[in-house]
């Protein structure tokens, strides 16, 4: 570190760009909750893959054999892993970014400084990067241990976990920051979160569903995230699958990011 | 800093009606104006966190619209409603700011000491700023808007909401900067706030300038050296106003009290009891900026 880097006149080396000093402040504020956070994100997939995997999985295996050539563990486990990535978020980009509004106009704080507001969009969408990436690690770890780990390509299940909770934080964080009260968060969460975790592939197959909800079914960035992370950990995974999914959920995420640019502006730049 | 012809508009509202003026480097400049005059507003365009409808304004020479990081690099902040954060500490809270101007963290340790002292916050630099007092999150904000060391410093209603003492102790430190040479801009709708802490100032109302020039000029280009305020039962202040019309050089009737402007306030009180009118209370006065006001806009500051 230079100790001549000074700010004065606005000049200065080497410099960290202003996106990432916000970034930077989220990172400082977990140093206070960390030890909880990284709990559940150990708990959670402990607990599921348990509940779920060993022991509902047992049921399945006996009754019906395989899921889609899997076993019922094997199947749900990386289900579970873009479904994670979904929820955690989706927990980000909602109360977290109105807060930052309404409540401690955390905001405010950094747009008094050098950051514009697209700084402040990309620290939040930064952060939520390194927070997918702690938890798909975690993850990971968790299915290794369950045995449920059958490819190399697995490793690829973490950019994957990542790209799909971008999908979601991206609109989510558009929307949030156009909140004045937290009523169309919990909309969000029983009508678009929680359908998702449940009928996109995370638990059976789509194909299980009846024919007329299936397309709606395939257009869900969930579905893309589950068949990205289910066909790197089991090694299956076609590579025009992986091309449509990653695209679909790329798409996604760019439109997410477009909205929210425009909905972050609308509310603080007034 | 200059602006022409400034003006903000949000919908059909007229925040700010195109208005002028230059602030020098070290010069102490105050907006003072009730709530809803377009104070909030013109700061926040000063300070490159909005933008303009019409007009053109320069801060350290450059653009907001352009330069606006650049310039909010070199200006201190103290928005009307704080930003800090309340869940870390005193100096978490100047370590946060720090970073995001990219101090290193060596530079902003240093700094902090120093403007913690000079905050009187040293004792509490590693306590939760949660519990503490409204006067000190006051200056925990300045002492972070500090941290850059700015050029400018901006400072939207400092003291709203402190208790006398926190409010001397607050322009005791904004009077040390001063003398330091930062510049301030202020926005307060307290007189004795304009009054103690301004070179210069404009009296803003609906969004336009009623006027400007040094506090003490204002006093003595529109009130008179004195004023007696008579307080009267309500409802005889009218009747009463009308009887003294000619006792001083202009009267003003406000809801709860009665004020005479005159260049001899006692001279003008004994002949109110010479005509054998007994107010309930009397006070002689010298003229404030709150007169001004009321002679300006018809108005009293704060309602």
């Amino acid at each position: 570190m230079t100790v001549e880097a000074q700010p004065v006149g606005g000049e200065r080396h080497r410099s960290l760009p202003t996106w990432l000093r916000a970034v930077r402040y989220y990172a400082y504020q977990y140093k206070r909750t960390w030890k909880g956070s990284v709990t559940t994100s150990f708990l959670y997939p402990v607990l599921y893959l348990a509940a779920m995997g060993v022991g509902l999985g047992s049921l399945v295996n006996k009754h019906v054999g395989v899921v889609d050539g899997l076993s019922y563990l094997d199947f749900i486990a990386p289900g579970l892993l873009a479904a994670t990535a979904m929820q955690v978020a989706g927990n980000e980009s909602m109360y977290p970014v109105m807060g930052a509004i309404k409540w401690w106009r955390t905001y405010y704080a950094m747009l008094a400084t050098p950051l514009s507001v697209l700084d402040v969009l990309l620290g939040h969408l930064g952060w939520i990067v390194l927070r997918l990436l702690m938890v798909s690690v975690i993850y990971l770890g968790v299915m290794a241990a369950f045995g449920t780990i059958h490819s190399p390509l697995a490793v690829l299940a973490i950019p994957a976990a990542v790209l799909t909770g971008l999908a979601f934080a991206a609109p989510i964080s558009a929307y949030a920051a156009a909140q004045n009260t937290d009523v169309g968060f919990t909309t969000i969460y029983r009508f678009i979160l929680i359908p998702l975790f449940l009928f996109s592939g995370t638990f059976f197959p789509v194909s299980q569903l009846p024919a007329w909800l299936q397309p709606i079914a395939y257009a869900t960035p969930l579905f893309h995230g589950v068949r990205l992370c289910r066909g790197l950990t089991e090694g299956h995974l076609g590579w025009q699958a992986a091309l449509v999914s990653t695209a679909y959920l790329v798409v996604v995420f760019l439109v997410g990011c477009w909205l929210a640019e425009r909905s972050y502006a609308k509310r603080l730049v007034v | 800093m200059v602006a022409r012809q400034l003006v903000k508009r949000f919908g059909d509202f007229l925040a700010v009606d195109g208005v002028d003026f230059e602030i020098g480097k070290g010069e102490s400049f105050g907006f003072l104006g009730p709530n809803g005059a377009g104070k909030t507003s013109t700061m926040r365009m000063i300070a490159c966190m909005s933008p303009l409808t019409s007009g053109t304004l320069r801060v350290l020479g450059m653009d907001p619209a352009t330069d606006g990081p650049k310039i909010r690099s070199r200006i201190g902040l103290v928005a009307q409603e704080d930003t800090l954060d309340l869940e870390l500490t005193v100096l978490d809270n100047l370590m946060i700011y720090g970073r995001y101007f990219d101090l290193p963290k060596k530079v902003i340790r240093e700094r902090a000491e120093r403007l913690l002292d000079f905050a009187q916050l040293t004792e509490r630099a590693h306590d939760k700023v949660d519990p503490l007092s409204g006067g000190m999150k006051r200056r925990l904000t300045i002492a972070r808007s500090l941290i850059s060391e700015p050029d400018l410093l901006i400072l939207d209603e400092p003291t709203t909401g402190l208790d006398p003492q926190a409010r001397h102790l607050l322009w005791d430190r904004l009077y040390r900067l001063q003398q330091e040479g930062v510049t301030l801009v202020i926005t307060t709708h307290y007189m004795d706030e304009a009054e103690q802490l301004c070179d210069r100032l404009v009296v803003m109302d609906h969004g336009r300038f009623a006027a400007e020039g040094a506090p003490r000029q204002l006093i003595e280009e529109f009130s008179t050296k004195e004023v007696v305020e008579l307080r009267f039962r309500s409802g005889e202040h009218e009747d009463v106003a009308m009887r003294l019309a000619d006792v001083a050089e202009r009267a003003e009737v406000l809801p709860d009290r009665l004020l005479l402007y005159t260049t001899d306030g006692d001279g003008a009180l004994a002949e109110v009891h010479r005509r054998g009118l007994s107010p309930e209370s009397s006070l002689v006065r010298r003229s404030t900026l709150e007169d001004v006001f009321l002679r300006l806009t018809g108005r009293t500051l704060v309602d």
